[in-house]
């Protein structure tokens, strides 16, 4: 979900943030790339002018927008390359006219799309022939995936995933917090694949799985179609992504071993597929987990995706254990007591004088 | 009223909130995450809570009129008791960060509301950010005029982006107000009043007035005396900067 480093390398140049970077995205035509930093500001760098002078090279990217002091989490382009789309802690969905001059700034706000009430996570868009603008889907904090229309910002349909991912934990009764981590379109269909982290009182219980939605363009609504799941592993799906052409799923996961292999790798990564291309809801083919050794690349591609390092089992154990609560940190905005903010005011460090 | 008689926090003969009760620190930080409630998006605004004379239930949605004018910072509510009988039929309201002085602004406007009946019924306040939360009130190109009377200065130049006039908050501002709806500014504070005319200037889509037509705005006059700031700089003998720009359309 966040990138370690604020610094963004492409053809073989660097160009430095200040503050950490949290989302990135490319223009369609591949001319500009956008990344978002940890203040809520949106920069924009332009790759041609980066072609034509190397020397310049080292100057700054210019500043393209900004949410007020809030985290952004996702940035997307809408399919026609019109809009650029951002979304923030603050529960909003900013679409923001993607300006013929970005590098003067995108000044003309086309609609914020307002509903969700926790963190907004992650954003994607759902596109057929017939809507070639396109759908924008959001997943968010308060377990819900969204339907919006991007031109008036208007909400089209809500999915509770939060409630159907209850039910599929059984163990996981009471009250449950669910957070929906990453959204990805499976290409060439109106399939919307969602990881969902659930968790019950600070102990994240994962759905061994992942939840697939179906999307009804024509009638604009957002159903749940059926859950892949993930059987045997300590599966915290945390990131997913749709492959163009053969409709393969890829999705990362969090820390686990290869079977059969000596070496532990730093994330695990799986592959579905089954899609099929053509139908709308696609229930005739049931998706299915590829074993490691039928991914295209074999166990080579996932040595070298995975990484691996020499460690003991019980280190192992701890850095799983590790992620866990640490894309709990994450996920969760955290609520202090009155007593505790009035600690917390005492002792701030702004007020310190800098060594 | 036997109830307001007793509460000390009143002028027993105007029944008007007293200011003395209400004092708070005149700078609040817009950066920490505040708890207050906030309205999941513009059509959740309950403006029969706000505006009872004009909706009298709130099932009953009169979707013709809309909020148009907004103070950001109304601070003790002068310029919206003004603006209030001004315009009597256009709904206003003020948006203040800190606690205390909303709750006043609250008191002072109902107060005013039972001393003047079939007045002061198209003014409101509510507490909020309005640097984080102004979409979550107002839709696009909802606003006719928008209010930034003397606001923080934040001289130092880390705290510049806590300004509430910035290039990216301008953005918002121009996406809220209508086409040729107007943006006030004015300031004590020379440098600030620098920084918001070199902000508004250099915005593709704010021009500014002309001087016929900053003579003719009956608002205009109004920014420097209606409001407590303004009156306590015109007390003290201080000068005062003020930029007012119209939306328009960028050309581009």
């Amino acid at each position: 979900m966040f990138f370690n480093g604020g610094l963004l390398k492409y053809c073989g140049s660097n160009r430095c943030s200040e503050k950490r970077v949290t989302a990135v995205a490319i223009s369609n035509d591949g001319q500009y790339v956008c990344f978002a930093d940890k203040f809520g500001v949106v920069w924009v760098v332009d790759l041609r002018e980066l072609d034509e002078s190397q020397a310049s090279a080292n100057k700054k990217a210019a500043p393209l927008l900004a949410h007020y002091c809030s985290i952004i989490t996702s940035l997307e382009f809408s399919p026609d390359g019109q809009f650029v789309v951002s979304a923030d802690r603050d529960f909003k969905i900013r679409v923001t006219v993607f300006p013929k001059k970005p590098l003067d700034g995108a000044h003309e706000i086309q609609s914020f799309c307002l509903g969700h009430t926790e963190f907004v996570s992650c954003l994607t868009f759902i596109c057929t022939l017939e809507y070639p603008q396109g759908f924008l889907v959001s997943g968010s904090g308060d377990s819900t995936v969204r339907l919006w229309d991007i031109t008036s910002g208007s909400l089209l349909d809500t999915c509770e995933v939060g409630v159907k991912a209850g039910h599929l934990v059984s163990e996981g009764s009471g009250e449950g917090h669910s957070t929906v981590t990453d959204l990805s379109t499976i290409q060439d269909s109106q399939l919307v694949a969602v990881a969902i982290q659930r968790q019950v009182s600070s102990v994240i219980c994962a759905l061994q799985g992942i939840l697939i939605l179906s999307c009804n363009i024509s009638a604009q609504t957002l159903y749940f179609a059926k859950v892949v799941s993930i059987k045997g592993e300590n599966f915290i799906p945390t990131s997913l992504g749709s492959s163009s052409s053969v409709g393969l799923l890829w999705m990362v996961t969090g820390v686990s071993n290869v079977p059969g292999f000596d070496y532990s790798s730093l994330s695990r990564v799986k592959v579905i597929s089954g899609f099929n291309k053509n139908s709308a809801d696609s229930v005739e083919n049931e998706p299915t987990v590829l074993e490691d050794n039928d991914i295209p690349g074999g166990m080579e591609l996932l040595k070298k995706l995975q990484g691996s390092v020499c460690v003991e089992e019980k280190v192992f154990l701890a850095a799983a254990e590790a992620v866990k609560t640490s894309m709990c940190n994450l996920l969760i905005k955290k609520q202090y007591s009155s007593e505790k903010r009035e600690f917390r005011k005492r002792t701030r460090n702004d007020r310190k004088i800098k060594q | 009223m036997l109830e307001k008689e007793t509460n000390p926090n009143f002028n027993k003969s105007t029944g008007l909130p007293r200011k003395r009760f209400y004092r708070a620190r005149a700078h609040s930080n817009p950066l920490s995450d505040a708890h207050f409630p906030v309205p999941v998006s513009p059509s959740h605004v309950e403006y029969s809570l706000h505006y009872p004379h004009f909706f009298p239930s709130s099932d009953q949605m009169n979707d013709s009129k809309k909020i148009q004018f907004a103070d950001i910072g109304c601070g003790f509510g002068g310029l919206l008791i003004s603006l209030s009988t001004l315009f009597p039929e256009t709904l206003m309201i003020g948006m203040e960060l800190r606690d205390k002085v909303s709750e006043y602004v609250k008191e002072r406007i109902s107060a005013l509301r039972v001393s003047n009946p079939g007045q002061y019924q198209n003014i409101s306040v509510v507490r909020t950010n309005s640097m984080k939360y102004i979409p979550n009130y107002l839709e696009k190109g909802q606003l006719t005029k928008m209010f930034f009377l003397f606001p923080d200065p934040h001289f130092k130049e880390k705290n510049h982006r806590r300004r509430v006039i910035s290039p990216h908050l301008l953005d918002e501002y121009a996406y809220v107000l209508g086409i040729g709806g107007i943006i006030y500014t004015i300031t004590d504070v020379e440098e600030l009043g620098d920084w918001m005319k070199s902000c508004l200037e250099s915005h593709p889509m704010f021009e500014p007035l002309t001087e016929e037509e900053l003579e003719a705005d009956p608002v205009v006059k109004l920014l420097s005396c209606a409001t407590e700031e303004g009156q306590k700089v015109a007390r003290n003998g201080g000068q005062t900067f003020q930029a007012v720009f119209r939306r328009i359309v960028p050309t581009s």
